[in-house]
C-alpha cells in the first residue's frame, strides 16, 4: 500500500483533466467531495475530501456530561442510531459496573437488529438507485417505513432515537411491539425475494457490479475497514461474534464471511445479513423476559477516573468509543473510531482504473454515510 | 460450438432475468391497491401518529390551570442544546416563608432535538412530550414558547 | 357518421376552401403553415399525455400515486411544470460558447420535428408520402447527436462534455442495429415508403407475416432505439448519479424545456416508427379466418388503432426505464457490437432468404 503523498492538482493537463464529485453530487449520499483525475471516462486518481459537515462531535461531547454526549452519537451514523447509543451506553456501563437487566438487553437487541434491518434495506434500494434504478428504492422503503413505524411506536422519534441509555433503555416497548414485529419478519421474508428479481439477479446489475473493486484481504486489513466490506474480503471482524455484548453470546447466529472482496460480494453479504438479523430477531421476539427495562443510574454520570474503550458493530462496522475521564461529569477526552472514516479510505485504492460508472457502484457497495466520517 | 452455444445461452439468461424483473415491476403497476402512499394533508383526521411520538415538549396543566413546576430548573440543567429558560420570581407566602414560583417556562422548539432528557430529569414529572407534529411557522420567533399557560399556578401538594 | 367522412376529404375540403379565396402560390403557403401548426399541436399533445404517463407508470411501478395535486389525478401537472419553467431564467454559464450553446436545444428539437414529416397516422393524414420514408426518418434522427454533442461542448462543463460524449457513441453505435432490424422488413415488403409499408400489411402484421426475423428484428429495434433515445437503462449520456445530469447539466428555463421536449418527441417518434414497421400502423388487428372479429376490429378508427399501438411501445419503453439499472459505457459498446450488430446482419441473411423463397405470407 502507497499512500499518496500529493494533492491533486486542479489545473487539467492535456489528457487528462480533473472534475469535483460533490459536495453537491447526486451518488455521493450526503456532502462527501471527491477530486477525481480522469482519461476519458478512465479514473486515474481519486481524493477523497473531507470537512464539509465537520460538526465537531467529539469536541462538544467534552463540554457535556454523559448522557447529553450520547444523545449527539444519533447524528453520526444515523442510520445505526441505536448502536451508537448502544455503544456509549455500554461504555458508561462498563465504567460504573451497573449490571443491566436482562429485558433491557433483549430490547437493545432486538432495536439494534431492527434497526440493521433497516439500514440495510436504505443501502439496498440506493445502491440501485446509485446504478439507475429508481424502482428499487420505493420497494426497499417499504419495509424500512415500517420499521420506523416500530421505532416511533417504541422510542418516540424514527431516525434519532436515543432510546438506549446507560442502564438499559429509555422506556417500555409499546404493547404491539411484538406483533407488528412479527408481521414485518414475515412480510420481509417473503419480499426479500423481490431483491433477487430486480437486483441481485438483474444481469445489468451482475455485470456492473461483478469483478469491480476489488477490495483485496491484506488491503482491507491494514486500512481498518470493517464490517460488510472487510467481511466481503474475507476477514472476520464481527464485534458480534468477536466481543459479545449485551448477550449476542447466548443467540445462534452465523457471521457471514465472503472472500471474493469485489462489488458483488460486498452487495451479497448485505443480503445475507439481513437475513441473519432476521433470525435472530426470531429467536428473541417470543422470549422478551420480564422485568424492568432499566437498571438506576444516577442523574449525573461521573465515570471514575481512567480510561474506556467499548466497540459494538453498527451497520458498517466496528464503532469504537474511547473515553478518558478525569472523575469528573463530563469527558476528558472522547474519540469515536467510525468504521466508515476506514471504509472509505478503501475507495481511493480500488477504484483507481476504473470507470465512473464502477466509481459510483463501489461507493454504493462501500455504504457510505458521511456524517459519519465527517463528525 | 461450445462457444457458440455459450454465447446463445448468456444471451438466453440475460433475457430471463430481465424478464423477472419485469414482471415484478407489471405486478406492482397492475395492483394498484398495493400503493403505500398517503395522502397527506387530506388523510389528517384518520391520520396515526403513535402516542409516544416526541412532538414537542408541554408542561402538564390540570382542570384547574395548575401545573407541577417547582422551578427546580433540572430540565434546564440537563438539555445539552439550551432550549429551556426558566425563570422563577420569589414570593413571600402567608405563613412569612419565601418561596420560588415559576415565573415563566420559556421553550424554544426550533433548538429541541427531541432527546427528551428533559423530561427524564424532571423530580416532578411536570413535563412530558406530546405528539403534535405540524410545528412549521412562518417566522422563526414563534417558535420560542412560554409553556406555562397564563394565571397557571404550582399544584398544591396538599391533599384536600 | 364522422367517421365516415375520412381525413382526405377533410384535408381536399381545406384544400378547395383555400384556393377559392387565394392564389395557388398563398395556398401552399397557408397550408404549410396549417400543417406545421398541427404538427406542433399534435407533438405538444402528445409530449403532454407522455409526461403524464411516464408519471403514472413511474408511480404505480414504485408503489406511489404519482402527481395527484394539480388538476383531477394530477392531470394538470405537465402545464404547471411548463409554466414554472417559462418563468425561470436561462441561465448561461460563464465561459460558455454562448452561440452553441443557444443553438443545442433548437438543433434538438428541430430535428425531431423535421422527422415527423413521412409518417402516415390514418388512411390519408400524411404530411409527405416520400418514397424513402422509412431512410429519410433515420437519416434525419441521427442529426440529432449533434445537437447533443454541441451541447455537451458548449457548457464548458466537464460533466456536459462526458455526457456528450457518451451520447456521441451511444447514437452512433445504436444507430446501425436500429437501421438494420428495419432494414429487415423493408426487405421483406419491397418498399421504402411508410405507405406502401402500411398498405403491405393489410392482410398481417409484419411482426406476424415475417416469421421469426421479423419479431427478432422488433426487439433489436426496441433495444437499439431505446438505445437511441438515451433512456434507462441506456441513459448514460445524462446518467444522473454519474453525470449529475449529463449534456443538459447547465440548461436551465426553456432551454431545459425543450431538450426535455425533445426526447419525447423523439420517443413518440420512435414508437411510430416502431408501429408503422412491425405493428402494421393504423391497420386493424385481423386473424385470418375469424369475418366476425375481423369485421369488428374494423369498426375501431384507424387512427385510434395507429396511436394506441404507438403508446403500446411507448409503454415497453417506460416499463424498461422504470425496471433496469443503468449499463455501464462499455457494456453498452460491448452489447451493440458483440451481440446486436451480428445478430441484426444474420438476421438480415435470413430474412432476405425467406423474402427470396417467398415464405412469408
Ligand atoms: S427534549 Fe432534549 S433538546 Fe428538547 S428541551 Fe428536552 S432536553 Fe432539551
Ligand atoms: S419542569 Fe421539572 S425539572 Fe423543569 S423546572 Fe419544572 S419541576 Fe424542575
Amino acid at each position: 500500500m502507497e499512500i499518496p503523498k500529493q494533492l491533486i492538482p486542479l489545473e487539467d493537463t492535456p489528457g487528462e483533466f480533473v472534475i469535483n464529485v460533490g459536495p453537491q453530487h447526486p451518488s455521493t449520499h450526503g456532502v462527501l467531495h471527491l477530486r477525481i483525475k480522469l482519461d476519458g471516462e478512465k479514473i486515474l486518481e481519486i481524493e477523497p475530501h473531507l470537512g464539509y459537515i465537520h460538526r465537531g462531535i467529539e469536541k462538544i461531547s467534552e463540554s457535556l456530561g454523559y448522557r447529553q454526549s450520547i444523545y449527539l452519537t444519533s447524528r453520526m451514523d444515523y442510520l445505526s442510531a441505536h448502536m451508537n447509543n448502544q455503544a456509549c451506553s455500554l461504555l458508561v456501563e462498563k465504567g460504573l459496573q451497573i449490571e443491566v437487566p436482562d429485558r433491557a438487553k433483549a430490547i437493545r437487541i432486538l432495536m439494534v437488529e431492527l434497526q440493521r434491518l433497516a439500514s440495510h434495506q436504505l443501502w439496498w434500494g440506493s445502491a440501485g438507485l446509485d446504478m439507475g434504478a429508481v424502482s428499487p428504492f420505493f420497494f426497499a422503503f417499504r419495509e424500512r417505513e415500517q420499521i420506523l413505524e416500530i421505532f416511533e411506536e417504541t422510542c418516540g422519534t424514527r431516525l434519532t432515537m436515543n432510546y438506549i441509555t446507560p442502564g438499559g433503555v429509555m422506556n417500555d416497548l409499546h404493547p404491539d411491539f411484538v406483533k407488528k414485529v412479527k408481521a414485518l419478519i414475515k412480510q420481509f421474508k417473503v419480499n426479500i425475494h423481490e431483491y433477487d428479481k430486480l437486483l441481485t439477479g438483474n444481469i445489468i446489475f451482475q455485470k456492473r457490479t461483478q469483478n469491480v473493486g476489488f477490495l483485496p484481504r491484506d488491503l482491507a486489513i491494514s486500512l481498518g475497514a470493517s464490517g460488510p466490506v472487510a467481511r466481503a474480503s474475507g476477514i472476520s471482524c464481527d464485534i458480534r461474534k468477536l466481543h459479545p455484548y449485551d448477550g449476542y453470546e447466548k443467540l445462534d447466529f452465523s457471521e457471514i464471511v465472503m472472500d471474493k472482496g469485489d462489488s458483488f460480494t460486498r452487495y451479497l453479504v448485505r443480503i445475507e445479513e439481513m437475513k441473519q438479523s432476521m433470525h435472530i430477531i426470531d429467536q428473541l421476539i417470543d422470549n422478551i423476559p420480564e422485568g424492568d427495562y432499566r437498571a438506576r443510574v444516577k442523574g449525573i454520570i461521573r465515570l471514575p477516573e481512567g480510561e474506556y474503550y467499548q466497540r459494538v458493530e453498527t451497520a458498517r462496522g466496528e464503532l469504537g468509543v474511547f473515553v478518558v475521564s478525569d472523575g469528573n461529569k463530563t469527558p476528558y477526552r472522547i474519540k469515536y473510531r467510525t468504521p466508515n472514516f476506514s471504509n472509505l479510505g478503501a475507495l481511493q485504492y480500488i477504484a483507481k482504473d476504473s470507470k465512473i460508472g464502477d466509481l459510483v457502484a463501489i461507493m454504493a457497495t462501500l455504504d457510505l454515510i458521511i456524517p459519519d466520517i465527517d463528525r | 460450438m461450445k462457444a457458440l452455444f455459450r454465447y446463445f445461452s448468456s444471451i438466453f439468461s440475460a433475457f430471463k432475468s430481465l424478464w423477472t424483473g419485469m414482471r415484478l415491476t407489471f405486478y406492482y403497476l397492475s395492483h394498484p391497491k398495493t400503493i403505500l402512499t398517503q395522502q397527506y394533508p387530506e388523510n389528517r383526521k384518520t391520520l396515526y401518529i403513535p402516542e409516544a411520538f416526541k412532538g414537542e415538549v408541554v408542561l402538564i396543566h390540570d382542570e384547574n390551570n395548575e401545573h407541577g413546576c417547582t422551578a427546580c430548573r433540572m430540565c434546564e440543567m440537563t438539555c445539552p442544546n439550551g432550549t429551556i429558560k426558566i425563570t422563577s420570581i420569589t414570593e413571600e407566602t402567608e405563613d412569612g416563608k419565601k418561596k420560588k414560583i415559576l415565573d415563566e417556562w420559556i421553550y424554544n422548539l426550533g433548538m429541541c432535538t427531541f432527546c427528551a432528557q428533559c423530561i427524564e430529569a424532571c423530580p416532578q414529572n411536570a413535563i412530558k412530550m406530546q405528539n403534535t407534529f405540524e410545528h412549521s411557522v412562518y417566522d422563526r420567533k414563534e417558535l420560542i414558547k412560554k409553556l406555562n399557560h397564563p394565571g397557571s399556578k404550582l399544584k398544591s401538594t396538599k391533599k384536600i | 357518421m364522422i367517421l365516415m367522412i375520412g381525413f382526405k376529404d377533410i384535408t381536399l375540403w381545406i384544400h378547395q376552401m383555400l384556393s377559392g379565396y387565394l392564389n395557388p402560390g398563398w395556398v401552399v403557403a397557408s397550408e404549410a403553415l396549417l400543417v406545421g401548426l398541427a404538427m406542433i399541436l399534435l407533438v405538444v399533445i402528445m409530449a403532454v399525455a407522455m409526461i403524464y404517463m411516464e408519471r403514472k407508470v413511474a408511480g404505480f411501478m414504485q408503489l406511489r400515486l404519482g402527481p395527484m395535486r394539480v388538476g383531477l389525478w394530477g392531470s394538470m401537472q405537465a402545464f404547471a411544470d411548463v409554466l414554472k419553467l417559462l418563468l425561470k431564467e436561462c441561465l448561461t454559464p460563464n465561459g460558455a460558447d454562448k452561440l452553441l450553446f443557444s443553438l443545442a436545444p433548437f438543433v434538438v428539437l428541430t430535428v425531431s420535428f423535421l422527422a415527423l414529416a413521412p409518417f402516415s397516422f390514418a388512411p390519408g393524414l400524411q404530411l409527405w408520402d416520400l418514397n424513402i420514408g422509412v431512410l429519410y426518418i433515420s437519416a434525419v434522427s441521427s442529426i440529432g447527436v449533434i445537437g447533443i454533442l454541441m451541447a455537451g461542448w458548449s457548457s464548458n462543463n466537464k460533466y456536459s462534455l462526458l455526457g456528450g460524449m457518451r451520447s456521441g457513441a451511444q447514437i452512433v453505435s445504436y444507430e446501425l442495429s436500429a437501421g438494420l432490424s428495419i432494414i429487415a422488413i423493408v426487405i421483406m415488403c419491397g418498399s421504402l415508403s411508410i405507405h406502401d409499408i402500411i398498405l403491405s400489411q393489410s392482410d398481417g402484421w409484419w411482426i406476424f407475416k415475417g416469421h421469426l426475423p421479423a419479431m427478432f428484428a422488433f426487439v433489436v429495434f426496441v433495444i437499439a432505439s431505446t438505445a437511441e433515445l438515451n433512456r434507462a437503462p441506456f441513459d448514460l449520456a445524462e446518467a444522473e448519479q454519474e453525470l449529475t445530469a449529463g449534456f443538459h447539466t447547465e440548461y436551465s428555463g426553456m432551454q431545459f424545456a425543450m431538450f426535455f421536449l425533445a426526447e419525447y418527441t423523439n420517443m413518440f417518434i420512435v414508437s411510430m416508427v416502431g408501429t408503422t414497421v412491425f405493428l402494421g400502423g393504423w391497420m386493424p388487428f385481423h386473424i385470418v379466418g375469424f369475418e366476425a372479429f375481423n369485421h369488428l376490429m374494423d369498426y375501431v378508427p384507424s387512427f385510434i388503432w395507429f396511436f394506441g399501438k404507438t403508446f403500446f411501445i411507448l409503454f415497453l419503453i417506460m416499463w424498461f426505464r422504470w425496471t433496469f439499472p443503468r449499463m455501464r459505457i462499455d457494456q453498452l459498446l460491448k452489447l451493440e457490437w458483440k451481440y446486436l450488430l451480428p445478430l441484426s446482419i444474420i438476421n438480415i441473411v435470413i430474412a432476405a432468404f425467406i423474402t427470396i423463397m417467398g415464405w412469408h405470407f
